[in-house]
């Protein structure tokens, strides 16, 4: 069956639901309305107003509570309406979501899993299409995972909301509407490993949530000029599966990471100082990166200039053919 | 259910106060009747029992349900709370606590709101809560390690139902409404203190708390120490309300005030908004007026933002001369009990001491332990690098 990715969220959070009672789903407009995308849709009905309820307008709030109900004993899964918004909980996620395990030597658990839609890509107002990642995978004491298809994007939510650890669950939000044909419900591999999404032999093509079906349209594409593209799907941010990725640049010995935020200090950073650390001798070319500019996510109506898309994955391919 | 439900009557609780239409044919547009508003006010003068001298008043509204040993006990627990805070500074100047935040004149504050809760009763402490710590027995020493830089915290919250102590203003506040959250939503009739300062109130951590605490009706009480000072900023530059207690109206809670060196109204006020909070009569503000009689912590000074002569003034209203005095108008004072409660001070900073010292820290290796339930697969190799270079320092750990 063709499935949306919204869909299979609507319908992880569902399943987790019915299998746990302690699951918790709140955060603003998610209840009537079923979220602005709807990835909550018809919960409140089937799970009543105590289990799925609509808080007040206060994201420092939705985490900070989230967290205190995570030390009486639930599973919150708190919803942080869009990307930019996540930025008024920042303190309650870096230094109490994040810490607070930490801070108690072992003797709490943080089962929270944030959700936030994120990135750019469906013409939004301002604040709306922020790539916040960084923030957070820098962060020690979160894990942070993005998937990047439909069946994905089910079998993480489950693990996510199943992790007695803090998860920052990043919704690619212009992928909400992309198909896949599976049956749900799906098991995926585990949500910390990262899967090569198309095999090749020439460039790895490193990339995760909404990138990743941009990095296979690369892929694609580049099979008419005979060069055959790996796409190494991330999936988990923090923690980061290096092994996949340096494997995979080990074979290919090229490498090009793909991500909507700016450059500096984002994720192709670190996965580049990973790889030159570790597969050094294989490397052929400088690994590259093509992202989001270093500037302020752009106007609707020039965020296409913006965004990485498969011509400049291309571009960046070629490049490392120069070498 | 998650937490050990405890057979409160389940659906008794009354809603949010009333509301009642401004449109004409009762749709569902609604504002609060603000006539309820009054009812919510805090008193012109905070509630106060006992006068400086030990004489005390009785209050309609606060009837005091306590019995001797009671008042006893309350003087205990502010004696040994004084004693420990003490021993705790001396550490500092020892080197053995890298700074420490004393409570020192907040003792009634303290113990009084905190003797007002049950066992089952949850706090969540900003870093002065000491004396709360020493009603709800908690190790002491454990807390220290925060001050000391060994550990973050090493006290176990589930032990006593006392959180972590938090360093950042206010974001407890968000933590305790939460696990209230949690308590109303499972009929627990459990309630949740938290404690927070007259800085905080300026924070929106504390503001988003009661906010959410009174639209979901959750067991919450909001303790807020007004010790006059956030670090040097008194209270007039941190707000322009007529009192802290008046912010509660606006979220739709009681805001009420007590003298919070009067160990006595301290406790009937909290025990008060404990009590209705613990019938799902919703939560409340309560802002215990106090002086901070120390520095802000061992690294301020003081001197800088007020005088000797308000201090000298402070000292008159002392919380423990008063219930002293008190002990003694009711013939429950004598030099054995005196003896045995200094005995008892002694020997609960000795063992903070001893817990201090003894508690086996320091091993680098930890630095990996409790990050995540779950750790991550590169966590091995940093470790490992980390006990390469231990090892190569030539050190055992
Ligand atoms: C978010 C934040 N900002 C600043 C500080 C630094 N700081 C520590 S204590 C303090 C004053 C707090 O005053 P108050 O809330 O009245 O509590 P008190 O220390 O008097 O108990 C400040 C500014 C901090 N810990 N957290």
């Amino acid at each position: 069956m063709a499935v949306t990715m919204a869909q299979a969220l609507n319908k992880a959070l569902h399943d987790a639901m019915e299998d746990d009672d302690r699951i918790l789903v709140f955060g603003e407009d998610v209840g009537k309305l079923g979220g602005v995308f709807r990835i909550t849709d018809a919960l409140q009905n089937k799970y009543g107003e105590e289990r799925v309820f609509d808080t007040p307008l206060a994201e420092s709030a939705i985490i900070g509570t989230a967290i205190g109900l995570a030390m009486y004993g639930y599973r919150p899964v708190p919803e942080i309406q869009f990307d930019g918004f996540s930025y008024p909980a920042f303190e309650q996620i870096v230094s109490h979501l994040a810490k607070l395990r930490n801070r108690s030597r072992g003797t709490l658990k943080l089962p929270v899993t944030v959700r936030i839609p994120f990135g750019g890509g469906i013409g939004a107002v301002e604040h709306h299409s922020e790539s916040p990642e960084t923030y957070w995978v820098h962060t020690a004491g979160l894990k942070v995972v993005a998937p990047g298809n439909p069946g994905d994007a089910y079998s993480m939510m489950r693990e996510a909301i199943a992790s007695d650890d803090p998860v920052i669950f990043l919704e690619p939000k212009r992928r909400y509407w992309m198909k896949e044909e599976v049956e749900l419900p799906v098991e995926r591999a585990p949500m910390d490993r990262a899967v090569i999404a198309h095999e090749g032999t020439d460039v790895t093509v490193v990339a995760y949530g909404p990138m990743v079906k941009t990095a296979l349209e690369a892929a694609e594409a580049a099979a008419d000029e005979d060069w055959s593209l790996e796409v190494v799907d991330m999936r988990s941010l923090s923690p980061m599966d290096t092994v996949t990725i340096v494997e995979s640049v080990k074979k290919t010995g090229r490498c090009i990471v793909v991500h909507e935020a700016g450059r500096t200090l984002g994720v192709g950073a670190e996965v580049a100082a990973r790889v030159q650390e570790q597969a050094f001798y294989h490397l052929e070319a400088p690994i590259f990166r093509a992202t989001g500019f270093d500037t302020p996510y752009p106007p609707a109506k020039l965020e296409e200039y913006w965004l990485p898309n498969a011509d400049r994955i291309l571009d960046f391919v070629e490049k490392s053919f120069e070498y | 259910m998650p937490y050990a439900a405890q057979g409160a009557a389940a659906g008794s609780r009354p809603r949010h106060p009333r509301r009642t239409s401004w449109w004409p044919d009762e749709r569902s547009l609604s504002v609060v009747d603000i006539h309820d508003a009054a009812s919510l006010l805090p008193p012109e003068d905070p509630v106060h029992l006992l006068d400086p001298d030990g004489t005390f008043h009785e209050h309609g509204d606060y009837p005091l349900d306590l019995k001797d040993q009671d008042f006893l006990d309350l003087h205990r627990y502010m004696v040994v709370t004084r004693k420990v805070d003490r021993e705790a500074i001396n550490l500092q100047r020892q080197g053995q606590l890298g700074v420490y935040a004393s409570c020192l004149g907040q003792e009634a504050a303290q113990v009084g709101g905190a003797y007002a809760l049950g066992e089952n009763d949850w706090v969540f402490p900003s870093y002065r809560e000491m004396g709360a710590a020493v009603v709800r027995h908690v190790d002491t020493a454990a807390l220290l390690h925060l001050y000391r830089g060994t550990w973050l915290s090493d006290h176990d919250p589930y032990e006593h139902n006392f959180a972590l102590m938090a360093i950042p203003i206010g974001t407890q506040a968000l933590h305790a409404a939460g696990f209230a959250m949690g308590a109303r939503f499972d009929d627990n009739p459990i309630v949740v203190m938290g404690y927070f300062g007259d800085g905080a109130t300026s924070e929106g951590d504390p503001h988003e708390a009661m906010n959410f605490a009174a639209v979901f009706q959750a067991p919450c009480v909001f303790f807020v120490q007004n010790n006059q000072y956030a670090i040097s900023v008194p209270l007039e530059r941190q707000t322009a309300a007529p009192t802290l207690a008046h912010k509660a109206v606006g979220y739709g809670m009681p805001g009420l005030r007590c003298d919070g060196n009067d160990v006595l109204a301290t406790y009937a006020v909290t025990k008060r908004a404990v009590e209705r909070a613990r019938q799902g009569d919703g939560p409340a503000m309560i802002e215990a007026l106090t002086y901070r009689m120390e520095a802000h912590t061992t690294s301020d000074d003081p001197t800088r933002y007020r005088t000797e002569d308000e201090l000298e003034y402070a000292r008159t209203f002392d919380p423990i001369v008063r219930m002293e005095a008190f002990l003694k108008q009711r013939d429950l004072w004598s030099e054995e009990f005196k003896a045995e409660v200094d005995e008892l001070a002694q020997s609960e900073a000795q063992r903070m001491r001893d817990g201090i010292y003894d508690a086996p820290h320091g091993d680098p290796l930890e630095l990996f332990d409790h990050v995540y339930v779950d750790p991550p697969r590169d966590y091995a190799a940093q470790r490992a690098f980390l006990r390469a270079e231990l090892d190569a320092a030539g050190g055992d750990a």
